[in-house]
C-alpha cells in the first residue's frame, strides 16, 4: 500500500422523482451523500451495507455508469467527472466491473469467444491471433477449458458464469476492478471457489479490488479495509481486523451481531435495531442513524456528524466519539457510559 | 417428556417429466418431526429441499411434475393421494407455508386485511368482526405496529421485512401444526433477518408449532434448528441434531460445506472449497451422488448405492466411508487430512 490509485471526494448522487412545483419543492432520493475515500494500489477495499445504503450506487458512480451530482473522482491522478465519453472508454482498460448476476451481465446470443473479445476490440487488440491467445489463456486462468470459448452462456451454471464476467473484467489488463456482489448469487460451495479465483488473481496481476457486498462474512475474508455504508453515508471506515474486533459506529455493531453464525454452542450478544431504515427521500434529520440508534442522545438529531479518525486508520462519524462541540460534551461523555454499559 | 410425532415423510419420490428425460428432484427422502419442533432442511441450489416441501403441500405442479412414491404421514394418515378438495382442509389449517419472496406470494391488488380474512373465512365459520378482530390480534403477535390501519395497506405500501411478517401472520393465523419455512429470509437484510429469525423461534416455542425450516445458509441452521437433514441431488445424506452436525460432520459433503462458510469471527487466507458443481438432476443414476467431487472416494462408491447408515445413536449418514469396509478409508484419509 503506497499511493491512492483512487481518490473520491465529496461523491454525490441525488435522484430526482418529483419536480418541483409552485407550492413544493423537488423531491430527491438521496443515494449517495459525500462520500469520500481512497484506494490504495494492491489492497482490497471492501464496501458493505444493507440494501439501499447506496454502495452500488457508488460503484456505479466511479465507473460513471451513473453521472454524479456532485464531487470528484480521480484515478492515476486523471479527474473522471470531466472527461468526455471517449476519453472515459479509454480509461475503462485501466478500470473494469464485474456484476453480481451472472445470468443477466453476459449477452445470451453471444459466445464466450465474442464476449470475451469485445473489450479488446473496444481498446484497439484487433490482431486475431493476439486476441484467440488471450481468449485461451485468460479461461485457462479462471479455470475453464479453451474449448468452452465456442459455449454461450446458458450452457454453464451459476459459479462458471461468474468465472467467464471476471474473465472478461481481466482481459485488458485492468489496474482496479470493482466487483459489485460477485459471489452472492453463488451457492456456498461454488462462492469459496470464486472467492478464491480473486485472490489468486490478485496476487498474480497486482490487482486492486473495491469488492461491494452485503455478506459480512465473505467481505472479512477479502478485504484490508472496510468501508460501511448506511443510507448514502459513510458511518465507518476501518483495517478490516480492526472493525471486527471493535466495530464503534452503533450501526456496525448492530449489523456484526446480526450475522447469524455457523456454530449452535455460540451464544451472542445480539442487538435488534428497532423500525425499519428510513427511505433515501427523507432522510432523518442530524445523524442519518438517529431514527434507530439505541445510544441516541440530543445532540444526534440535531448535528450532522463528520467522518473523524479515532484511531489509527479508524474512522468513525458518530457523536459518541468526536468531542468537537463544547456545549455537548457533558451529553456525550454521559452517551459513551450508557455505551460502554 | 417425549414429544409427539406430527409428521413422517416415508420414501418420497418427486419426480419431473422432461420431453427426453425423468428426473428425480426427491429421491427416496424420509424424515420426521415433533411437535415443537424446528427440523433444518438445508442444501444447495437443485438438491431438492424445496420440491420436498411443495410436495408435502400437495403443490407440485403437474404435469410435469408427480409425486410417484412414498407417503406423507399428518398424524399417521397419508395425505398424498387426497383429493384437491380435501388437500384444501388441510392446507393452512394443518400445514401451512411461508415462501422466499413476500413480494410475489401477497397478492398486490387486495389489501392485507382482505387477504388474511379470506383465509379465516375458508376454514373458520365466523362472523366478520370476530375474523377481522382475530387478523389484528395476529398482527400484532407477529411484532406489527399499527395493525388496525395495516388491514386496509396493500403489500407494495410495506417494506420487505413487514410484508415478511404479514407472510408469518397469515401462515400462522389459523393456528397449523406444521409451518414450512422455505427460505424465509433469504431476501432480507441481516438486521431485518434476525427480528424474523427471532419471531419465528418465539412463536414455534409459544404456539408448539412444529418447523420445517429450509434453507441454504449454515449460521441460520445453527441459530434456529434442532435437528438438521442435509439434502444433495435430491437424497438426504445425513441427518442429525444440530450440535453433532456442527461438531462431528460425518459426510465429505457437509464436512465440505461447513468448512467453506466464510465465518464473521475469524479471518483465513484461504478459505476451505469442494471441487465441482452441484451435479445436474437425474445426471446420476448409478453409484453416490457425491462420489466424482468427494476427496474420499474408493471403487464401491461408483458402483453401488449408499444408504442411509445409522451411526451413533442420533447421526445419519449416507456414505460408505461409515461401513465396515470404509472404516480403514476413513482413517487415511483423516491421517492425510
Amino acid at each position: 500500500m503506497t499511493k491512492p490509485l483512487l481518490k473520491v471526494d465529496g461523491l454525490t448522487k441525488h435522484f430526482p422523482i418529483a419536480k418541483a412545483t409552485r407550492n413544493k419543492e423537488a423531491v430527491v432520493v438521496r443515494a449517495v451523500e459525500d462520500v469520500s475515500f481512497e484506494v490504495y494500489e494492491g489492497e482490497t477495499l471492501g464496501i458493505v451495507g444493507e440494501s439501499g445504503c447506496g454502495k452500488s450506487t457508488t460503484g456505479r458512480l466511479i465507473m460513471r455508469l451513473l453521472d454524479p451530482t456532485a464531487g470528484k473522482v480521480s484515478f492515476e491522478d486523471k479527474e473522471l467527472t470531466e472527461l468526455s465519453a471517449s476519453d472515459m472508454r479509454k480509461v475503462r482498460k485501466n478500470l473494469q466491473m464485474v456484476f453480481q448476476d451472472p445470468y443477466a451481465s453476459l449477452n445470451p446470443r453471444h459466445t464466450v469467444k465474442k464476449i470475451l473479445t469485445e473489450p479488446l476490440i473496444v481498446h484497439g487488440i484487433t490482431n486475431k491471433k493476439e486476441q484467440q491467445e488471450r481468449v485461451e489463456r485468460f479461461l485457462n486462468l479462471v479455470g475453464l477449458r479453451p474449448e468452452h470459448a465456442k459455449r454461450y452462456p446458458h450452457q454453464f451454471s451459476g459459479g462458471q458464469r461468474q468465472r467467464i464476467g471476471i474473465a472478461r473484467a481481466l482481459m485488458t489488463n485492468p489496474k482496479l476492478i470493482i466487483a459489485d456482489e460477485p459471489v452472492s448469487a453463488l451457492d456456498v460451495s461454488v462462492q469459496a471457489q470464486v472467492l478464491n479465483l480473486m485472490k489468486d488473481l490478485q496476487e498474480e496481476f497486482q490487482l486492486t479490488y473495491i469488492f461491494i457486498a452485503h455478506d459480512l462474512g465473505v467481505v472479512r475474508h477479502v478485504s484490508d479495509r472496510i468501508i460501511v455504508m448506511y443510507l448514502g453515508t459513510i458511518v465507518e471506515i476501518a483495517e478490516s481486523e480492526l472493525l471486527y474486533a471493535k466495530p464503534l459506529h452503533p450501526y456496525t455493531e448492530a449489523l456484526l451481531s446480526a450475522v447469524p453464525v455457523p456454530d449452535p454452542t455460540y451464544e451472542k450478544d445480539e442487538i435488534f435495531l428497532e423500525g425499519e431504515m428510513p427511505s433515501p427521500a427523507d432522510p432523518p434529520q442530524g445523524c442519518i442513524f438517529s431514527s434507530r440508534c439505541p445510544y441516541k442522545m440530543d445532540i444526534c438529531t440535531r448535528v450532522k456528524p463528520v467522518l473523524q479518525e479515532e484511531e489509527d486508520g479508524h474512522s468513525v462519524a458518530c457523536h459518541l466519539y468526536n468531542a468537537s462541540d463544547d456545549n455537548d460534551i457533558e451529553q456525550k461523555e454521559r452517551g459513551e457510559i450508557v455505551y460502554e454499559g | 417428556m417425549e414429544r409427539k410425532e406430527v409428521l413422517r415423510v416415508n420414501d418420497l419420490q418427486t419426480h419431473f417429466k422432461t420431453d427426453d428425460a425423468i428426473i428425480p428432484a426427491v429421491d427416496h427422502v424420509d424424515f420426521h418431526v415433533k411437535e415443537g419442533e424446528v427440523l433444518g432442511i438445508v442444501g444447495e441450489s437443485g438438491c431438492g429441499k424445496s420440491v420436498t416441501s411443495l410436495s408435502l403441500m400437495g403443490l407440485i405442479p403437474k404435469p410435469p411434475g408427480e409425486i410417484v412414491g412414498g407417503e406423507v404421514l399428518l398424524h399417521g394418515e397419508d395425505i398424498v393421494h387426497l383429493k384437491e378438495k380435501e388437500m384444501r382442509k388441510i392446507r393452512g389449517k394443518q400445514i401451512a407455508m411461508i415462501f422466499q419472496e413476500p413480494m410475489t406470494s401477497l397478492n398486490p391488488l387486495f389489501t392485507i386485511g382482505d387477504q388474511m380474512t379470506e383465509a379465516v373465512f375458508i376454514h373458520e365459520k365466523i362472523s366478520k368482526r370476530e375474523a377481522k378482530k382475530k387478523v389484528v390480534d395476529m398482527l400484532t403477535l407477529v411484532g406489527l405496529p399499527r395493525a388496525e390501519n395495516l388491514l386496509k395497506d396493500y403489500p407494495h405500501q410495506l417494506s420487505g421485512g413487514m410484508r415478511q411478517r404479514v407472510m408469518i401472520a397469515m401462515a400462522l393465523i389459523l393456528e397449523p401444526e406444521v409451518l414450512i419455512a422455505d427460505e424465509p429470509t433469504t431476501a432480507l437484510d441481516v438486521t431485518t433477518q434476525a427480528k424474523i429469525l427471532k419471531l419465528i423461534k418465539d412463536l414455534n416455542e409459544r404456539l408448539k408449532t412444529a418447523v420445517l425450516f429450509i434453507t441454504h445458509d449454515l449460521g441460520v441452521v445453527a441459530e434456529m434448528c434442532e435437528r438438521v437433514i442435509v439434502m444433495y441431488a435430491g437424497q438426504v445424506i445425513e441427518e442429525a441434531p444440530v450440535k453433532e452436525l456442527f461438531e462431528e460432520p460425518k459426510h465429505p459433503y457437509t464436512k465440505g460445506l461447513i468448512q467453506s462458510v466464510p465465518d464473521i469471527r475469524s479471518k483465513e487466507e484461504r478459505l476451505y472449497s469442494i471441487q465441482g458443481t452441484v451435479p445436474m438432476p437425474g445426471t446420476i443414476t448409478k453409484g453416490c451422488r457425491f462420489a466424482d467431487r468427494c476427496a474420499f472416494r474408493f471403487d464401491r462408491c461408483t458402483q453401488e448405492d449408499p444408504e442411509l447408515y445409522e451411526v451413533s445413536g442420533k447421526q445419519k449418514v449416507r456414505c460408505f466411508l461409515h461401513t465396515e469396509e470404509g472404516s480403514h478409508v476413513n482413517d487415511e484419509a483423516t491421517v492425510k487430512s
